[in-house]
């Protein structure tokens, strides 16, 4: 269980949105996550992978940044490995799929007034809701 | 090179927020999808305070007649969704998306990178779906 951190919730979602904003506007790029990282391994044709490496690199390096300051980060991850695992394949499949993650239709798309990219959003915000009702409230795992 | 320096700093804030938000943390990410049991409404905050900005950056885009502040020309559909429902499960239990995912491998943590080898096994498999139903085409 965590608490309720309005504060540290909008201040890191500031800086999300500046990465995002800065992307889009230096570079005329989207900042989605799952398609930087599936055109970093299998850029398609034209596509660079420069700075796409760049950005990845970024996202370690900034969340180090904040450990200076604040601590390690805390990881509270209940599941085992099995879990974890196919959890993991579900988002790699489902992102390529849906063509995106929180950040290319929930922040960047959203912004965009894209209807994919709001359907997109609903539909794994709802489905997420009811993984966790289904997992710890309906089957008591996980905890 | 000034657009690689652009992209390391955009990933770099993006990760910090992720960090200072404590996206990276699966219980906050579980505790805000657990709508029914001790709810904790902070990923409403970041996703919202991201919006802001990113509306705002979106509008001056738009202004400099940028592309990529366009919305798609195609509509909604079934592959859509799907993945967007397949993406919802993976992230209902474990609580982790690409990006808190790839920030959180600084930890070090065995589960993160469990998860992160799965994710890219996902997104191969799918690859490989892709590349067996559509030969790749060569543009002339």
């Amino acid at each position: 269980m965590t608490d309720f951190a309005p504060a540290l919730g909008t201040l890191g979602g500031l800086l999300i949105g500046c990465g995002a904003g800065l992307l889009l506007l230096r570079n005329g790029r989207i900042a989605g996550i799952s398609g930087i990282l599936a055109q970093t391994l299998w850029p398609s044709a034209g596509e660079e992978r420069g700075w796409r490496i760049m950005f990845l690199i970024g996202l370690p390096l900034g969340a180090a940044v904040v450990t200076v300051f604040r601590g390690p980060l805390t990881l509270e991850i209940h599941s085992d490995p099995l879990w974890l695992a196919s959890a993991g394949i579900l988002v790699g499949v489902g992102t390529r799929l849906g063509n995106g993650c929180t950040s290319g239709h929930g922040v960047c798309g959203i912004a965009r007034k894209s209807p994919r990219s709001l359907g997109a959003t609903a539909t794994f915000l709802s489905v997420g809701a009811i993984t966790v009702f289904v997992t710890r409230h309906l089957l008591g795992l996980g905890q | 090179m000034k657009s690689w320096a652009t992209a390391l700093l955009s990933g770099g804030l993006f990760g910090a927020g992720l960090a200072i938000s404590e996206m990276t943390n699966p219980a906050r990410v579980i505790g805000f999808l657990d709508i029914t049991g001790e709810w904790d409404p902070t990923l409403a905050f970041v996703m919202g305070a991201a919006l802001v900005v990113s509306f705002l950056s979106v509008q001056l885009a738009g202004r400099d007649g940028s592309a990529a502040a366009q919305p798609p020309a195609s509509g909604i559909d079934a592959s859509l969704l799907c993945g967007a429902a397949l993406f919802g499960v993976g992230w209902g239990l474990a609580g982790l998306c690409p990006g808190p995912a790839l920030a959180a491998l600084i930890s070090g943590s065995t589960d993160v990178i469990l998860f992160v080898g799965a994710m890219v096994v996902g997104m191969a498999g799918f690859e490989i779906a892709q590349r067996y139903r559509r030969p790749p085409t060569h543009a002339a």
